[in-house]
């Protein structure tokens, strides 16, 4: 061990260290008074770090190998802590408001964020076993945050029941790729792994390894604990789910299967284009008769979980490139949008029927036509930088011949663009009935919602040079 | 001036910026104010587009005021016109104005009103002036929003429903092409239109599944941008969603629909499915041939027992359509240039008789024909208005309906002679419906109670219809102001067509000799 390996994890080993400094300091002076206080300096930590991570260039590994630093990693990570940020903030209010704002929340999510940047920067199974744990462990708490309603427990005991079955999967898988590769270094599975010739044991590990990742991306058929967690945990939890464990999950998957398995895309290839349709069709189906707008945006996920797929399964470098920029804009979707469903309410009691939209546009035109970007963007309908997003997962299926899998992703996509466009329908066309109260957006989720709409449509212009960044992060993964 | 095909383009982008971000409050000041811009930044820009007309050189090869931009994802920001879309272009710039016009009396949200027909006149004018394959998509695609929300918000009674089904059966068409395009971009590098019309994709016999696909990959892309396109056009048998559309808009939202967005699709033909792949478009003619045929005559029919006079117009628009596709994949000089033509014409004249009924629905509140009768006692001037329209809709020579009919009819006679035959008909069937309409409505006796105080039409409506009388009369005499301006243009798609065509043909034949 030398001290390079310390300068190489500094980012991570100061987020944890900043979480307990925290969390000591929220025990010692007064608990939840000075709750908004960490939780605002949490966020300016995890921009700080984003920042600093941005002006690291180069590619290290750090403990023989366990954890690598590398342009992939910093891109995932960049996107997890901004995302990670702008979640906290826009969330605080809500909570403030709802006395749900204990200190322990900003706690969690830097824990939860330190194993995030871990994950993404796994170079070996025990790592991305333990970021992964250390993610989810604190996810299951702050599921059920509001300790004093059934539905987040339910959603909390919920999630960390099938989480730890997941858990087993992937360990499972794990111990037989070992078995199989006699290492649980990525490196030196990857020169155990000979395309065409990959000894069945190995495969079995393969399989179950992604089964456990899928189940954190939701990707379907891994997807029932999804739209019960969303809707049972509080708002701006579930605004969390969304963004930033995907991002990481997916980053995960990507690291492992080009990492360890990247001789053999074949091999995964199949099976994630497999996740990949199923998520598509079963996200876009099963949202048309949700009701609820927190379990819409689950099967929204789902269903763009699906797309990112789409191009992990294409296997090649601009696949994982398509990959980011989807991620990237996605998240960007999602702030935007739980921003607005965080100041859905009704006399001070958050509602989150889609119903009570009606009208909106007529008491609230210029947020209705934010959401309204949003949402023809998360459909993917041009010129938002939505349709950008499918442009690239589809080029790279099309481009590795999957030209199948592009078929049905655009069928998908006509199917989820429904029930976008019934957000849009009560906005705007529903009967003039009394629905949620106007007026509640507060600023920060106001220039959270506006921003994420006024990116959707400028963004087309060059999509913020977040495709050189993506490029050359795939490109530090992909050999 | 460098980028004026942007500047046409965007004006009506940067007005409608305008009217979101700066105008306040919602009183009839403000909405006056609003169609007022509107009204400004249109005619702006038909004044602007008029120098694009003019600067235009019918006789240069390629396309003209181009300018180019490097995009992402190895994109590129490229527009130009050339002979096939300058018209398309002044045709967007021309009506516009006026559709803006026939909106005056709308009273429910003026602003955004006008806000979603600026955004939508900027998407049509950039469908026919991109470049770009992913440019054109954007634009083509992206014009559902705003009509989406035209249908949506103002629309009639069933609106709801109306609205989904454009969106949604348009979006199914086109997201095909869209994987069409990727796959074109993968093939030959490039998305630029230019290069790709020069490029020839490969046309020989394609083994997939067990399949032997005759022309292969030209015909699955084909295929492909046929969905999309023959969904816009719209073509029997994917006509359905038109009906429910047109009888949904609102009046101006009519206008736009019949006499601008329908023609994206006759351009997509024009610009995709025949220059790059011709062989495709051969081998496929036949069947657009016969659906054309039978959109003729069974639309024609359909019309006929109509009791919805807007129902009825939206009919004989895919009848009409029908004589374009056909003319179109005739590939032959008189149905191309015939087509084109047959495109403005019924751009002027569909839109005229939206605007025809979107004059007697703002006095009476219905579209039923049987609610009306013997108007000519009390609207002489309309009635003389809707007559000349319907006289234009039948195929009147003298008026611009007849030429394009003539010119497509005569370029099917050349290649297909059943169908030209059957397609004639049609013509006796579009003067059955369009004549008994005319009567039902306007000749008679004045018995209806509430007909009685019925007004003829006011100055505003007069200064509407007087340009569109104006262009089918000028078309109708004078058809060359069309086709000089595109006759080069088709002359050299139709030789290189023919050209392919001929090469795929002896390509294939010493297989077949080999064969045997």
């Amino acid at each position: 061990m030398n001290p390079g390996d310390f300068s190489t994890v500094l980012p991570e080993a100061l987020l944890a260290l900043y979480a307990m400094a925290a969390l000591m300091f929220g025990v010692y002076t007064g608990k939840d008074r000075s709750a908004p206080l960490i939780l605002w300096a949490t966020a300016v930590v995890f921009v700080g770090l984003a920042l600093w991570i941005g002006t690291m260039s180069g590619s290290r590994t750090a403990f023989g190998g366990m954890y690598i630093d590398d342009a992939f990693a910093r891109f995932a990570k960049g996107t997890v802590l901004l995302s990670a940020a702008a979640v906290l903030v826009i969330g605080q209010d809500y909570m403030s408001r709802r006395g749900l704002l204990r200190f322990e929340y900003p706690v969690l999510v830097a824990l939860a964020v330190v194993g995030m940047m871990v994950m993404v920067s796994a170079g070996d199974l025990m790592s991305l076993y333990m970021g992964l744990e250390l993610q989810s462990l604190a996810l299951y708490v702050v599921a059920s945050l509001r300790r004093d309603s059934a539905k987040s427990a339910e959603a909390g005991l919920k999630y960390f029941v099938l989480g730890a079955l997941s858990s087993g999967l992937l360990l499972y898988g794990a111990s037989l790729t070992y078995g199989f590769a006699g290492t649980t270094l990525f490196s030196g599975i990857v020169t155990t792994v000979k395309a065409g010739e990959m000894p069945v044991g190995l495969l079995f590990g393969l399989v179950f390894l992604l089964s456990g990742l899928a189940f954190k991306v939701s990707a379907v058929p891994f997807h029932m604990w999804t739209p019960d967690v969303y809707e049972g945990s509080p708002t701006p939890v579930t605004a969390f789910f969304a963004t930033a464990p995907k991002v990481a999950a997916m980053a995960l998957i990507a690291r492992l299967a080009e990492g360890a398995f990247g001789t053999a895309p074949g091999d995964w290839g199949q099976i994630l284009a497999l996740l990949s349709v199923a998520s598509m069709f079963v996200g876009a189906v099963a949202a048309i008769g949700q009701t609820d707008i927190k379990r819409l945006m689950a099967y929204s996920s789902i269903s763009h979980m699906g797309f990112a797929l789409m191009g992990l399964a294409a296997g090649t470098a601009g696949g994982v490139q398509a990959m980011l920029i989807y991620m990237v804009i996605y998240v960007t979707m999602n702030v935007g949008t739980f921003a607005f469903i965080l100041s859905m309410e009704k006399g001070g009691q958050p509602v989150t029927d889609i119903a009570s939209l009606r009208m909106y546009s007529r008491r609230e035109p210029l947020k209705a036509l934010a959401l309204l970007v949003l949402m023809f963007s998360l459909a993917g309908v041009p010129p938002m930088v939505g349709f950008f997003g499918k442009f690239y997962v589809l080029m790279a299926a099309v481009n590795a011949g999957m030209s199948w899998l592009a078929i049905l992703g655009v069928i998908a996509s006509v199917i989820g663009a429904f029930y976008y466009l019934r957000i849009v329908y009560f906005m705007y066309f529903g009967e003039d009935r009394e629905g949620i109260d106007a007026g509640t957006l507060r600023p920060v989720g106001w220039i959270a919602l506006m921003g994420s709409a006024a990116v959707m449509v400028v963004g087309i212009v060059n999509l913020f040079g977040v495709e050189a960044l993506a490029q050359a992060a795939a490109g530090a993964l992909v050999h | 001036m460098g980028n004026l095909l942007s500047l046409v383009t965007f004006i009506p982008a940067v007005a409608a910026a305008i009217l979101a971000l700066f105008l306040r409050g919602s009183d009839e000041a403000s909405a006056r104010n609003a169609k007022w811009l509107a009204l400004a930044a249109t005619v702006l820009t038909f004044l602007v587009s008029l120098k694009l007309l003019f600067g235009f050189d019918p006789h240069a090869a390629g396309f003209q005021f181009v300018e180019e931009r490097t995009w992402i994802a190895g994109l590129h920001y490229k527009m130009g016109v050339d002979g096939l879309s300058v018209l398309f272009v002044m045709l967007t710039t021309a009506l516009m104005p006026l559709t803006i016009g026939a909106c005056w009396t709308v009273e429910s949200r003026v602003k955004e009103y006008m806000i979603a027909f600026l955004v939508l006149e900027t998407l049509m004018l950039g469908t026919f002036a991109a470049l770009d394959l992913v440019l054109f998509y954007l634009f083509f695609e992206a014009g559902l929003i705003p009509m989406f929300l035209i249908i949506g918000i103002w629309g009639g009674q069933n609106r709801i429903y109306a609205a989904f089904k454009f969106f949604l059966y348009t979006f199914l068409g086109s997201v095909l092409m869209l994987v069409a395009m990727i796959a074109m971009y993968v093939q030959a590098g490039t998305t630029d239109i230019p290069t790709l019309l020069a490029f020839k994709f490969s046309a020989g016999p394609l083994h997939l599944m067990g399949w032997q696909i005759a022309g292969g990959v030209q015909t699955l892309l084909w295929l492909a941008f046929f969905a999309s396109f023959a969904v816009k056009m719209p073509m029997w048998p994917v006509h359905t969603w038109l009906p429910d559309a047109h009888v949904q808009a609102p009046t101006a939202g009519s206008v736009v629909l019949a006499a601008i967005l329908l023609k994206m699709g006759g351009y997509g033909f024009l610009r995709f499915s025949l220059p790059m792949f011709p062989v495709a478009s051969h081998l496929l003619g036949p069947l657009v041939f016969w659906m054309s045929a039978i959109a003729i005559v069974y639309t024609s029919l359909v019309a006929l027992v109509q009791e919805d006079m807007k129902k009825l117009i939206a009919y004989s628009s895919v009848a009409h359509m029908g004589y374009v596709t056909m003319g179109l994949f005739a590939a032959n000089q008189q149905g191309i240039d015939g087509a084109i033509f047959q495109m403005l014409s019924h751009g002027f004249v569909s839109g005229a008789l939206f605007l025809c009924v979107g004059v007697v629905y703002d006095r009476m509140h219905t579209r039923e024909i049987s609610a009306y009768g013997g108007l000519v006692n009390r609207m002489p001037k309309y009635a003389l208005v809707f007559m000349f329209f319907t006289m234009a809709n039948v195929g009147l020579p003298g008026t611009s309906g007849f030429v394009g009919e003539f010119l497509t009819l005569m370029g099917i006679f050349q290649v297909n002679t059943w169908v030209a035959a059957v397609a004639t008909t049609g013509v006796i069937f579009s003067a059955s419906y369009a004549l008994w309409l005319y009567r039902r409505v306007t000749l008679g006796a004045l018995v209806k109670e509430a007909l009685k105080s019925i007004t003829d039409m006011d100055l505003r409506e007069k200064v509407i219809f007087a340009p569109l009388v104006a262009m089918t009369l000028l078309l109708g005499v004078y058809p060359s102001l069309v086709t000089d301006i595109t006759g080069p243009a088709v002359a050299a798609l139709v030789q290189s067509y023919h050209t392919q065509v001929a090469e795929a043909a002896q390509a294939a034949a010493p297989t077949q000799l080999a064969q045997n």
